[in-house]
């Protein structure tokens, strides 16, 4: 019974992370681009849903929406001023520029508004909580679980079906050539950037919901464990980040759940290294060969 | 070309100029401040090292308060004609700030006394300052034991004004096995903090010791959010009582995540429980059925607290808690001290506040002990729907 708890647990940790990795991994498979600011953007979308919530007063939907919104201008507003003049510099500059775009958002967010942890409230999700033969599982998780499964499943079909995800495959796969054949390459980035911020922004809203509490630097650890899981199904490839996510969020839980909790943390990044070293591709790698 | 460069040397030749009758024009009262040691003057000032952002912030801020009240009062009078002032300096709840707050204060500003910080580690993040430049430390909630005597060594200039973490542990011991009646126990604690650590040795020493047996065993690291897994293992444990010494911020998410699991026996914290985002973060149901050692209640019937009860309702229009009842009493502790030493000199002030003895103050009857730490009483609080209840105190 305790096992089959743990993995409810682990579940429902690891969907939020995957909601998370969805984001980082669409951003990377288009513009080959770590962003180091998506944990963060993640975290502005968790306290645009607060203040939605505590000062507009608004129900769960409309507060999801508003800082998809927010979180979908703020992803563009960054690639236009900080990504977009780098576009032909080595790959460790904007590496080196995302770390600086993570913390200039965590920092002016502590200045606007201080560092104190904030309470999401209780009210807006019913908690019910349903109980199978001893083991827990809360209704909240199942939700979770299911959003990111929408999403993934959304995302997969922006990327295949429309006009825009192929225009995004074709610049992931060449950009001068994608340009030659008269795809905007900069409106298909900015349009990745304005997906992949919404994605965080909803993670962001649904983790506030789930755990309570919000604090300015609460994206750097899900951001770099939902870099962890997107490396581990495979950078760039969205089923992969699903199910990395997932995968990730079961290896903590048993972790702890045999008794080194504070392990936890290092397990994840010994499975980046791991993974690195023997399978870089990640678990979905060699399966498809276009990577979006 | 030639011009242009003319007009550089001219310009700088002016801007060099004014900044050097800007810095003419502060000596003399520069000079009075440096000059008077922070004492010679009409003003004592005392240093505040606190948690104003950060992790732990809402401690920092209710200590701060509850200073200014208690300067306010005191400065009505004055010392000896002279008056108190404050100097804050912000450790954003970090060790490593904490020290460089502490070389500011002495060094810089020159108080003839720090008080903070709120927590055990960024106090004795200080110790070796105070020690090393001469200058009192008071922390009004650092409960660690090391921070006062570190291997049988007294901290000649570090005090505190309240009890330690063996107390508060053995406190909660008691109280699970005599008035909750429980036999088994499970204990988790925050592995990256001195108090947590502390408070869970005192108490799993306390409760075996009394017949009571220790079930399980985990830890976390502060900042953690999702505890569900440890509190499974724990659950299958079948605890009858959760000891749980940590701070607000991880302590609210365990409450509410072990309540949503079905963990619904007792917990119990120390004064690391105590702050209203607690409530926030765990919701009032959650909280029921959960107690916390504390410094003082605000519901307790003494005089002497209703009296601050009253005065801080009117100034913050608030209840206070217990940080900001002993950052109220830690400035009457000094001031008591400074009174007393008839001067404003570190080291005698130091001296005066080792002799402290029965001053009154609104957590109890405060005597040092050869270790500069207070004998005084302890309060044990219980949640329920969201407010803490006087439930009884407890003396050494």
């Amino acid at each position: 019974m305790e096992l089959i708890q743990q993995l409810v647990n682990g579940i429902s940790l690891g969907s939020i992370y995957a909601l998370i990795a969805l984001g980082y991994t669409m951003v990377y498979g288009i513009v080959r681009l770590i962003n180091f600011a998506h944990g963060d953007v993640f975290m502005v979308g968790s306290f645009v849903g607060f203040y939605a919530v505590t000062m507009l007063g608004v129900g769960f939907f409309p507060a999801l929406l508003l800082a998809m919104a927010a979180c979908a201008v703020l992803g563009m507003v960054i690639e236009r001023i900080a990504y977009k003049p780098l576009r032909n510099a080595t790959r460790i500059a904007v590496l080196i520029t995302a770390i600086g775009v993570s913390l200039l958002i965590e920092y002016v967010t502590i200045y606007l508004r201080g560092a104190q942890p904030e309470a999401y409230p209780s009210t807006l999700l019913p908690e019910r909580n349903l109980e199978l033969f001893g083991v827990v599982i809360s209704g909240q998780s199942l939700f979770i679980l299911g959003t990111s499964l929408v999403l993934m499943v959304l995302l997969q079909f922006i990327v295949h079906r429309t006009k825009i995800g192929k225009a995004m495959r074709a610049v992931s796969h060449d950009a001068e050539a994608a340009r030659l054949m008269g795809i905007n390459v900069d409106n298909t980035i900015s349009a990745t950037f304005a997906i992949g911020s919404a994605l965080a922004g909803a993670a962001g809203v649904i983790f506030g919901i789930y755990y309570t509490k919000i604090e300015p630097l609460m994206g750097i650890l899900p951001g770099l464990k939902a870099f962890v899981a997107a490396v581990l199904g495979g950078i760039g490839i969205i089923p992969g980040a699903m199910v990395g996510g997932l995968l990730l969020g079961v290896i903590e839980s048993l972790v702890s759940g045999l008794g080194y909790s504070l392990w936890r943390d290092g397990v994840a990044f010994i499975i980046l290294i791991l993974i690195l070293i023997f399978r870089p591709a990640g678990l979905f790698g060699k399966n498809v060969r276009e990577k979006v | 070309m030639k011009k242009k460069k003319a007009a550089g040397v001219f310009f700088s030749l002016m801007l060099t100029a004014g900044l050097m009758a800007g810095c003419g024009g502060n000596q003399p009262s520069g000079g009075s401040a440096g000059g008077s040691g922070g004492g010679g003057g009409d003003v004592i000032k005392i240093g505040a090292n606190l948690e104003l952002s950060g992790g732990v912030a809402s401690y920092g801020q209710s200590i701060a308060e509850g200073l200014e009240l208690a300067l306010e009062e005191i400065n009505k009078e004055g010392i000896d004609g002279k008056k108190l002032e404050l100097v804050k300096v912000d450790n954003k709840s970090e060790a490593a700030e904490a020290t460089n707050g502490a070389i500011k204060l002495i060094s810089q500003d020159k108080v003839v006394a720090i008080v903070g910080s709120a927590t055990s580690t960024n106090t004795l993040a200080q110790v070796q300052i105070a020690n090393d430049n001469k200058v009192p430390l008071i922390t009004p909630t650092g409960t660690n034991p090391t921070i006062t005597n570190k291997d049988g060594k007294v901290n000649e200039f570090v005090f505190r004004t309240c009890f330690i973490d063996p107390f508060q542990g053995t406190v909660a011991a008691k109280f699970a096995l005599n008035d909750l009646k429980v036999k088994n126990a499970a204990v988790l604690i925050d592995s990256s903090s001195d108090y947590s650590k502390g408070l869970a040795a005192s108490f799993k020493e306390a409760f075996t010791g009394g017949g009571g047996k220790i079930v399980a065993e985990e830890a976390y690291v502060a900042k953690d959010t999702d505890f569900r897994a440890t509190l499974t293992r724990i659950k299958s444990a079948n605890p009858e009582f959760l000891f749980l010494p940590g701070y607000y911020e991880e302590v609210g998410l365990i409450v509410k995540q072990a309540r949503e699991l079905g963990l619904n026996v007792p917990i119990m914290g120390g004064d690391g429980w105590d702050s209203p985002k607690l409530v926030e973060i765990a919701g009032k149901d959650a909280l029921n059925n959960t107690y916390i050692t504390n410094h003082y209640s605000s519901g307790d019937p003494d005089p002497k607290i209703q009296e601050f009860v009253k005065a801080f309702q009117a100034k913050y229009n608030k209840a206070p808690d217990a940080f900001n009842a002993l950052g109220y009493d830690t400035a009457y502790f000094l001031a008591d001290a400074i009174k007393r030493a008839g001067s404003a000199d570190p080291v005698k002030i130091k001296d005066a506040l080792v002799q402290t003895k029965d001053l009154q103050l609104v957590s109890g009857t405060l005597t040092l002990d050869e270790n500069h730490d207070p004998v005084k009483s302890a309060a044990i609080l219980e949640y329920k729907d969201g407010q803490q209840q006087f439930k009884t105190k407890v003396n050494p």
